[in-house]
């Protein structure tokens, strides 16, 4: 009897895994469902060719060249700050857009806005936070990338007038975070709005009509608020667009990120 | 059907008629007079070819000694159609040495030919690229979402325009210039100094004409941009930690954080 049980040991918990496994792939329901063609009309097979159908048949992906210099992949050349920044942009559009759907770009209706999304709205408080610490992120990412690309020499021709726009995307992104500073519209936004805009106001001939202007008055009120949401959901979002389109496309067109050191 | 240039097709027209000219003499001479020397196994108008091609080498080395590389060509190509045509049987349009082709000139490749595309090193972007960047978008938006559970974003009382906290500051990106307005005139401060380095900034690549992107080669550009960025970052903690009621300098373990995100 012992012996009969020593000849047949008990299988392995890796044996019946996949003893299972090829129970389960072998079922007539498994091979009707994932028949090849069934779920996707064509399967991909890793080959160059299939590689480069990626990024062409993609919208998306077609941002990207179907190849790329060999260093170019490589995080510790650029430490993905310039795609992590746009990335964040992304992040923030789609989390802006989840608060839009609660705020009123009031002086009675902000602040309550605010405090009911935090308190009320599910994953309000959860949006709220991502959207903000992103913001600040972004501005971070988008001032590491700066340093990144001075200091590996990438805006030496061709790369120049890149390095304007590059330069045109930082301060687009200060303006889009400062007009976001202000919609809370609690004490911390409207004081260092307050100091922001009166520094700006010292600027020589357009300084005070163009604070007069972006404020809507000669302080900050409702009309600031108002100005300041559509600056910032609308405006500087669409301008920041164009401006990361001809960054984008003269990444590619000048021949793709610098070379290595 | 390719056009012939002019002065070739006369040159040769003037060859095939010295060579109609003498075709009638060798064919009564060359049986008698060279009948001696020649071995019969050889054909006589090989034999007529090449003792005229030593002829003329004679001839060229005596008109290279007096002249110059071009000039000597000119006059080995008249002392060819002399030759042949003195010495008769040589085929039509011959060159130097009896040859029927001849170097007009070498064309280096490279000299007309811009040859621009050295091989570069490169790898498909899916999926060496598109990996790292879905890893670095998943591992930021893991980071963003985590932290934003945990820290709360800043929400104050509500904005009153009557009540001034104490210390006002602007949002942190602009500590910077709010630093400078306690040692400068706010024109200065909050114009001159931001306005001329963003200046700087933007035209860094037309003023940097340094065409290496190597750090040894460049380490005025480095550190003039540390310098700066040191300034700013220093500027930045300074407001932001070490500024307290009535923007005086504070110590941030001693008297707490007079700071909000």
């Amino acid at each position: 009897m012992a012996k009969i049980l020593e000849q047949t040991p008990r299988p392995t918990l890796k044996e019946r895994a996949a003893k299972l496994q090829d129970q389960v792939q072998g079922s007539q329901a498994w091979s009707s469902i994932f028949r090849p063609g069934s779920i996707f009309r064509k399967g991909y097979t890793d080959s160059p060719r299939n590689r480069s159908y990626v990024i062409m048949n993609s919208v998306l992906y077609h941002l990207h060249p179907v190849k790329v210099k060999r260093h170019a992949v490589k995080v510790s050349y650029t430490l993905c700050l310039g795609g992590l920044s746009f990335f964040l942009f992304i992040l923030l559009t789609v989390t802006g857009i989840f608060l839009m759907f609660f705020y009123r770009p009031t002086t009675a209706q902000a602040w309550q806005d605010i405090q009911s999304l935090q308190t009320s709205v599910t994953f309000g408080l959860l949006v709220r936070n991502m959207h903000r610490w992103g913001a600040h992120m972004m501005v971070l990412t988008v001032f590491l990338h700066m340093a990144r690309v001075f200091y590996h020499g990438a805006y030496k021709p061709p790369r120049e007038f890149n390095w304007v726009i590059g330069v045109m995307l930082l301060q687009l992104t200060l303006l889009l975070s400062f007009t976001g500073y202000l919609l809370p519209w609690d004490q911390l936004a409207l004081w260092a709005v307050t100091v922001g805009t009166n520094m700006m106001g010292y600027t020589p001939v357009l300084g005070p009509k163009v604070r007069f202007v972006l404020l809507g008055g000669s302080e900050i009120g409702g009309n600031t608020l108002l100005r300041w949401y559509v600056l910032h959901v609308l405006m500087l979002p669409f301008v920041i667009v164009i401006f990361m389109a001809l960054h984008f496309w003269r990444v590619r067109k000048d021949g793709g990120i610098s070379g290595p050191l | 059907m390719t056009e012939i240039p002019e002065h070739l097709r006369k040159r040769a027209e003037a060859a095939r008629a010295k060579a109609a000219e003498s075709a009638a003499e060798p064919a009564a001479a060359a049986p008698a007079g060279d009948a001696p020397a020649a071995d019969p196994r050889i054909p006589a108008h090989l034999l007529e070819r090449s003792r005229s091609a030593k002829a003329n080498k004679e001839g060229a080395a005596a008109g290279a000694a007096t002249s110059g590389g071009g000039v000597a060509v000119a006059e080995k190509v008249g002392a060819v159609v002399a030759a042949g045509a003195a010495a008769g049987g040589v085929p039509i349009g011959a060159g130097p040495g009896g040859h029927t082709q001849r170097l007009l000139t070498v064309v280096k490749s490279g000299s007309i030919q811009d040859v621009k595309a050295e091989p570069i090193d490169k790898v498909h972007t899916w999926p060496h690229l598109l990996a790292v960047e879905f890893v670095a978008a998943l591992l930021c938006t893991a980071f963003l979402f985590v932290f934003s559970i945990f820290v709360n974003a800043p929400l104050l009382g509500l904005a009153n325009i009557n009540q001034t906290p104490n210390p006002s500051k602007a949002p942190w990106y602009f500590l910077g210039l709010q630093e400078l307005l306690t040692m400068f005139h706010p024109m200065v401060a909050g114009v001159t100094i931001p306005g001329m380095g963003l200046i700087l900034l933007v035209l860094a690549p037309y003023i940097d004409k340094n065409p290496s992107n190597k750090p040894e080669d460049r380490k005025f550009a480095f550190s003039i941009m540390t310098v700066h960025l040191m300034f700013w970052a220093v500027l930045v903690i300074i407001g932001s930690f070490f500024r307290g009621p009535g923007f005086n300098f504070t110590l941030p373990w001693r008297d707490g954080l007079f700071f909000d995100f």
